[in-house]
Parts: C-alpha cells; structure tokens; sequence
C-alpha cells in the first residue's frame, strides 16, 4: 500500500478568487473561463467548491477521499471505490446508474450532481498532481501526503521488545520505537541511564528488552564506549550503525565532556538525545536542559526552609544541539514527535551521516509525570512547543550549513504551551514575559545563523 | 450441528455493513453468511436499471468470491432461513439443516407486497425484488405491447419508465390520490405525472384494481370505476412486506410489530439476535415511536450498529434514529426528498416554484431548524441535508440565504460545523 495524498485547505490563506474552481472546471470537462458567469458552465462544474464571503470566512466543499467512504456503502450499483493504491475514491461512469444515493451517503457534498450531464461529479485528485492545487494563487490548497508512515513502516519490526515499563503515555517510549525500527536490525545500541534502560530496555533476568545488542554505559561515558564498539565492528569489517539513545542530563552535564570528544573526533556514530528537560527516570531533578522557570524536584516552588521562596529554575536552558552545531559534526539536527514526518526525514539523513562521522540529533520529548500534564496529551503539548517557537525545527550541514526546517509563520504566544502542563502553574508575570522574551531571543539567534547559511 | 461465532441473514445492504463492522473489530472469529438468494451480493435497488438493460444482470454484484475467502467469510447462497430458535440459539434452514450462532443477525429485508385482489393468482404478473425477477421482467417487457403498473411508489414508477421506453403503452394505476404518495408531495407528483403523460403514460391516481383474471392478451383488470384495462404485462409494485416468517413457533419470542422491533443498538427483544434495515423496525429520528424507514442508506446505517453491537466494538453510537430521504431520477430530471413530510406544530412551509424551469423547491422549518426539504430540478446535496435535520442546526440567522441558495448555504454550514 503506498501513501495517501489529499488536498489540504487553509481558509486564512483563501481570498474567494475561485481560480481552483476554473482550473478544475477547466481540466475536468473543459469549461473555460469565458463561461465562468454562465449557467452551469465554468465554477459551477468545478469539483472542488468555495463558498463563503470575507466577512464570515472561505469554506470548502471537496470529497476527502475517506478512509470509510458512505458513498461507496450506499451505491447500489458498486460504481464507487477505494483504490487502494492511492486512496482515491474512483467512479465508474459505466456502472453508475445515476441514483444520486451517494449524494445521500457523502455528509461532505465530496460528490455532487452535475447538472450539465445529469450525471454524479467527483475530485479524482488528477492522478496526483491537482490542477486546482496548482492554480491556487495564495497557497490555500496544499497536496500532503498522509499516512506516509505508516504506509512505510507499519510493517518493519519494532526491534524493542513489547511490555517496557513507561509510564503511561510516555513520548520517550514511542519515540525509541520509531527510531530504532528505522534504523533497523544492524545495529549496536548503547543507552546511558535514564528512561530508556530504565524502562526496561536492557533488560530484566538476564534477557535484554530489544532484538539487536544493547549496552548499558555510564552516563559519563556513553559517545566513547560506543565509539570503541564501531570501531571494533569496522576492524572486523562489519557494516553496522552504532546508535546511542540518551536523555538530556546525561548529554548536557556529566556526559557533555566525553561526548564533545566524540564530536571533535568524528566518530562514525548517530547520538540521539531524548531531551525531556530534566533527570525523569530517577525523581525529577533539573538539569542543565531544564528551562527557566519550569518546577524540578530540585528546583521547587513555595516557602522554602530557610525562608527563601523558590519559583522554580532560576537559570535559562543551554542549548545542546547548537552546541554541538559548533563541533561541526557531519549532521546536527533537531526535531519532535509532533512533528513525525520531519523527524523520519532527519534519522534517515542522520544514518546516513553516521556512516561517514558524527551525527547528532535531539529530540524534543515531553514527559506526562515529570512536566505534570494529562497522559492523552503528549502530541498536544509536543505540537505547542513547536508552534509557540518554543522548540525550533532545524538542520545542519557543514554543506548547507543551518536551516530550519519547519518555519513557523505566526508563532503562537508562549502561554499557549505553558499552561499547557502543570510545571509552569505557578509563574509570574515577570517569569512568563522572561520566557517570551527568551523565546525571540533564541528564535532570533537561530534566525541569524540560518540566514548567514544562505547568505 | 454447525457452529458459528457471527451468523448474518441476508446479503444485501444491511448484511454487507454488518461483515464490514464485525471484520473492522474482529478479524477472525468465525463468520458465516446466509441467503436465499441464489447470486452473489447485489442491491434491489439497482434492479430498474437490470430492467432497463444498461446494467447487465453479471455486472451488479457488489462483493465477488475473493471477498469472502479474504476476510474467512463463509458465503451459503441458495440457502433459506426457516426457523429460528433462540432459546439453544440455532437457525433452522429450509433444507433441514442447522446452524449455531454466538450472535445472529437478520437482515432479510423485505418482499413484494401482494394485495389479496380477487383472482389475482390466477393471473401472470411481475415483481421486482430480486434479481431473477429483473431478468425476467427484462425479457418480458421487451415483447410488451400494453403494460400496467400497480403501485405508483418509487419501484412502480421506476418500472413503468422502463416500459415506456422500451415502447409499450403503459397504465399505472394508484389507489392514492396521487403518485409517489409518501415520498413526494402532491407539486413534486404533478411534475412527475407531467413527466410521464407527455411521454405517454397513462395515470390514473385514486382507482383501486377489484378484479383480475386472465384473457387472450395476458390479464383483465377490473377498476372500482367499472372500467377494464388490458395488459399482455403486469407489474405488481404496491409495496413491501418484511421479511420474518420464520418468526412463527419458537422465534415467536422475537417481538415483532410491522417489523422485528429492534433498540438503538439493533438488538431484539431476544438475546444474541439483532435486526436490521427493512426488516427491522427502529427509532424513528421525529419521536420516540418505531418506524419502517425501508431506505437503502438507513438499511446501511443500521446494519453497521449491528455489527458493531455484535462484535463488541466499543466504538459504537446509538442510533440517532431514521429520517426519510429519497433521490428519484425520472426521463432526465431528478426530485429529491430529505426528511419528514410532515409539518409539525408551529412549524413553517415555505415552497418555490418556478414554471418555466420546472423548478420546485420547499422547505420545512421548526424552530428555525431544517425539519425536511424537497426538490424538483433543484440539487442539493441531501447528505448535507440530513446532518442538518440530525444535528438539529439553527438555520435561523441564515434562514433568507438557506431560502434563496438551499444547496450552497448547506455547504458552507457543513464545512464550518463538522468538516
Ligand atoms: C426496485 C427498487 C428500487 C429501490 N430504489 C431505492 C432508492 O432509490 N433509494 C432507496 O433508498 N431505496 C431504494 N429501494 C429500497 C432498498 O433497496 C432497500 O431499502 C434496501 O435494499 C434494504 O436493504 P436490506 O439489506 O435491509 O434488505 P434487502 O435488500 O431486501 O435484502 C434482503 C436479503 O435477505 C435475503 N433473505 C430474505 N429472506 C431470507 C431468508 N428467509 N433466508 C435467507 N435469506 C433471506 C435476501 O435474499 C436478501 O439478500 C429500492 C428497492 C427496490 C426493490
Ligand atoms: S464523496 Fe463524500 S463520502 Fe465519498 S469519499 Fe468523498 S467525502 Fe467521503
Ligand atoms: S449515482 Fe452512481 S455512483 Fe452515485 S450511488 Fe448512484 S450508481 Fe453509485
């Protein structure tokens, strides 16, 4: 099964020019533009429908191509159906009757008469390329691929074992899953303490908690050790990825020295860091990822005993992965779950990369118990940190040198993903307007750096 | 005795939405479905068409063979449900045999309704309910010189388009006062019957058949009048009657009214057996009373509860309960209907018609919500139409634009509410 595509619509982008509907009237039944105005010539034949006025907004009318079509259940005369090489909800002029019963079944008006042949219309999505996607001046209509993922890797063996322990709607879980299912069985992974192990990963009773050879380094010694176990398996002329999976702490503060190292010696190994902003696995305690502001075990809030009163971390987060940016590895990269289409985009770069020297990516991963939010909320909070620009998508190369990714056009204000979870309640004022600040400040910085690799 | 985990009765479109839901939450256990229909799956309502010759009879079948070994489907065709005895939960078939079931549905829909005319076995005459019907009607019509059509509802209609086109003189007789009585009002059927006068046809509403026997031509047809009419073919279409004779003797603890009485989840009163579409008699949308809605898509609707009840899925919604909708395509112009022809108290009738264009359009109002809407050569999308009614929206503040652009307001209120 391949990937779906469909048209995605943004209305703030429509200003109502109807150019889609020319273009589709125009590709599908060869109606043009002199007959815009006629009756039944031109727009109306169109499959793709606007309506709608400025004041109240642009609205659209265009078949989805369902995953559960009602039209294709209520045809009596089998005339409609998934193709399922690509989605699309195709119509067979010869068998249709002209019932108008999937008029019924559709709640979308996705298929419609048209009265100029008194037979039923539908978008077929132009094999693959739609004429009304090209002709939208305003970039309202976007062809995206959906279920790309899936399609791709829905079958791959999920090389960590079923049943590790996490808590309940852990991102970190789902976020080890995809990546090492991705980079596949030939691998040697080596994870430092924190949630990975400490889920289960390597092991219980003598049995590790994934399907390729996992090691259990220390949190000071991780990008080494695993530098040494590629290097063997390159002296034995073996090809395999040497993958570290490492929370945040163990990256940025006591593993940061060996790991600079590694980066300085272009090791041939692909470090991945889950950074979720804190030492989760063993309590909770800051770490030099932490943001500022943000309630830790160790940085807490209320009447401390001497009597000083704490309001969380006092200190703005360091930035890894533009750290690293400054090693000048072979790839440099950030990315998130919410985002996962990205993420897979950078780990197939970042294996790539890794063949050739060091490659870094850090992952953005937000934690339900340690950040103090719903577990159903994971990709919620994850998509915020994106959209609030509080987390930025980004890559590097020593080629291309840095660019973002996923530019966010309309950052939305930062309170928007701070009270999204319970670590930020508390905040002032004066924390909240800090944070912002940070926030453009640092959106900024990466801005310039961005720009001076085009320039 | 054969023992089945899913045991569906009917192959039609009832029974298909039920394999769908069962299949979507459980892939393996064991699934077997009955018909006594001797083809593989196809739909009723395509059959005017099979009429008509532009379908052929080979090429409605709406599953094929892989289907049913793809999804471990065990298909019995030729195979007639006799009796049912849920008290040791088993089907008794007409050829004796008997099968066990965990959960059961009926979907058996329903069958040509014959009036007890006097002589009216004595006389050769068509249906259209199955397929063997619509290749016999096919061959039948085309030697046809003089028809008539008993029962002007949407089969007869259908039918007698047929036979006009294919060149026979045809008479439908209705004992209503008009035609399509039930699915359009009394200006929708006026252009109807204009329709098919200018074509020929010759309708006559209001007169009841008392008499039938057989003569040189084919049957005598004897009207309330006094008048005879001759016709070399007869199609009874005045109606349908469910499917549920083998609820006599044991299965007679299956409460039944006009239909098999069934709950928001196409449960009987009985447990492990559900019904659905024309059989079945469910929640109508407008009350809390149960109604016959013996329309393809409520068939569809309700048939997919049911598999959804019987596989446990806990995805499962309550049925909102069914609102009438028809669409009817007749020599080239089309006449919609969406919801309740009944104007409630207090509620509002607005119509438009337009002579020259043949174009009729009337709306009901209740409390500035759409409770039904009805089109001649108007289109509009009555899937649009029918979330309107369910959703019980507020047209109110768009009551003048919905009255003027019926099908393009009812877009832009869906894409902003449930797109
Ligand atoms: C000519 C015609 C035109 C129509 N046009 C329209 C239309 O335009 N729009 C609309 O909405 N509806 C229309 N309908 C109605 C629509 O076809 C039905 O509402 C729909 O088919 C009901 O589906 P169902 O699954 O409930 O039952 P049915 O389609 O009646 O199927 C019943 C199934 O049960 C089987 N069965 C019956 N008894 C037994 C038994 N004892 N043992 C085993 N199997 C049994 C039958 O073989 C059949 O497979 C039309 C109907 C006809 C006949
Ligand atoms: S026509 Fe309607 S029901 Fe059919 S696939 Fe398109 S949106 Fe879905
Ligand atoms: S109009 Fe054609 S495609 Fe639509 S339900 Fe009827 S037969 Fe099927």
């Amino acid at each position: 099964m391949g990937a779906y595509n469909t048209i995605a619509f943004d209305a703030a982008k429509c200003d109502g020019c109807g150019d889609c509907m020319s273009a589709c009237a125009n590709t599908k039944v060869g109606a043009d533009d002199a007959l815009k105005e006629a009756p039944l010539g031109g727009t109306a034949r169109s499959r793709i429908q606007i309506g709608g006025t400025a004041e109240t907004g642009y609205e659209l009318a265009l078949c989805r191509q369902c995953g559960d079509p009602k039209c294709v259940t209520v045809c009596p005369a089998g005339a409609l159906g998934k193709d399922l090489s690509n989605g699309v909800i195709g119509w067979d002029a010869a068998k249709c009757v002209d019932c108008l019963l999937c008029t019924v079944g559709c709640a979308y008006a996705g298929i419609a008469l048209d009265e100029a042949t008194g037979r039923v219309a539908k978008c077929d999505m132009c094999e693959g390329n739609p004429s009304c996607v090209k002709a939208c001046p305003h970039d309202a209509l976007k062809l995206v691929t959906t279920s790309r993922i899936y399609n791709e890797v829905g079958g791959w063996e999920d090389l960590f074992a079923p049943g590790l322990a996490g808590c309940q709607g852990c991102n970190t879980e789902l976020l080890m899953r995809h990546t090492l299912r991705r980079v596949g069985p030939d691998t040697v992974l080596a994870t430092p303490p924190g949630c990975v192990p400490g889920m289960g990963s390597v092991g219980f009773n003598g049995t590790t908690g994934t399907k390729v050879p996992v090691f259990h380094p220390l949190l000071t010694n991780t990008a080494p050790m695993l530098a040494g176990v590629k290097r063997h398996y390159k002296r034995i002329g073996r090809e395999v990825t040497a993958l570290a999976i490492a929370g945040d702490g163990g990256a940025s503060d006591v593993g940061f020295q060996s790991l600079s190292g590694a980066a300085e010696r272009n090791e041939q190994i692909l470090f991945m860091v889950v950074d979720n902003e804190g030492y989760m696995n063993t309590g909770m305690q800051r770490s030099s990822c932490t943001p500022y502001g943000a309630w830790t075990s160790t940085t807490p809030v209320g009447q401390g005993a001497g009597g000083v009163h704490s309001q969380g971390k006092t200190q703005d987060a360091k930035n890894l992965p533009l750290i690293m940016v400054n090693h000048r590895c072979e790839y440099v990269a950030t990315a998130s779950t919410a985002c996962m289409e990205d993420l897979y985009d950078k780990l197939d770069k970042a294996i790539e990369a890794s063949r050739r020297g060091f490659a870094y990516l850090h992952v953005y991963s937000p934690c339900t118990t340690g950040w103090r939010f719903p577990t159903d909320q994971n990709m919620e909070v994850a998509r915020k940190a994106v959209d609030t620009t509080f987390v930025m998508l980004w890559e590097y190369t020593r080629a291309d040198g840095l660019h973002f990714t996923r530019p966010v056009d309309d950052p939305l204000p930062v309170t928007e993903y701070l009270k999204a979870m319970g670590r930020f309640r508390h905040l002032s004022d004066d924390q909240i307007s800090h944070i912002q600040s940070k926030v453009v400040e640092n959106l900024g910085f990466v801005k310039q750096l961005a720009h001076g690799a085009k320039a | 005795m054969e023992q089945t985990k899913y045991l569906v009765v009917g192959s039609s479109h009832a029974a298909l939405e039920a394999l769908t839901a069962i299949r979507m939450h459980d892939p393996e256990g064991s699934l077997t479905m009955l018909t006594r229909d001797p083809h593989l799956p196809y739909s009723p309502t395509v059959l005017p068409y099979v009429v008509s010759g532009r379908s052929a009879p080979d090429n409605v079948f709406l599953r094929d063979e892989k289907f049913f070994a793809e999804q471990k489907i065990s298909l019995k065709r030729g195979k007639a449900l006799k009796a049912l005895h849920p008290a040791r939960n088993a089907a008794e078939l007409a050829d004796g045999s008997e099968i066990g079931y965990e959960k059961l549905l009926l979907a058996t829909g329903a069958s040509p309704a014959i009036p007890p005319i006097p002589g009216i076995e004595q006389v050769g005459y068509h249906v259209l309910r199955t397929l063997d019907d619509a290749t016999q009607l096919n061959a039948a019509m085309k030697a046809s010189k003089q028809a008539v059509v008993m029962g002007a509802g949407l089969v007869g209609m259908h039918a007698a388009e047929n036979l006009v086109k294919a060149g026979a003189k045809v008479t439908i007789v209705e004992m209503a006062r008009q035609l399509t009585d039930g699915y359009f009002d009394a200006t929708a059927a006026a252009l109807i019957e204009k329709a098919f006068t200018d074509n020929g046809a010759t309708i006559l509403t209001g007169s009841r058949v008392v008499k039938l026997a057989p003569s040189a031509t084919g049957a005598t047809l004897t009207l309330e009048s006094g008048a005879t009419l001759e016709a070399d073919l007869l199609l009874v279409a005045t109606g349908v009657r469910p499917n549920m004779d083998f609820l006599a003797g044991d299965g007679a603890t299956v409460a039944r009214d006009k239909g098999i009485l069934v709950s928001e989840s196409m449960q009987t009163s009985v447990p492990n057996v559900f019904a659905a579409g024309d059989c079945a008699q469910a929640k109508s949308f407008y009350s809390d009373a149960r109604v016959m809605n013996a329309i393809l898509p409520d068939a569809a609707e309700q048939g997919r509860i049911a598999g959804m009840a019987m596989a446990g899925d806990p995805g499962i919604k309550a049925y909102p309960g069914g609102i009438p909708v028809n669409t009817y395509h007749f020599f080239g112009r089309h006449a919609i209907s969406v919801g309740s022809s009944k104007v409630p108290e207090g509620g509002e009738v607005v119509t438009r018609f337009d002579e020259a264009s043949g174009r009729y359009l009337k709306v009901i109002f209740h409390e500035g919500r759409l409770t039904g809407i009805y089109g001649v050569n108007e289109f509009f999308d009555a899937g649009v139409m029918s979330q309107l009614i369910l959703r019980r929206i507020d047209l109110a503040p768009l009551r003048e634009r919905f009255l003027a652009e019926p099908m393009k307001t009812a877009r832009e209120i869906m894409s902003r509410t449930w797109r």
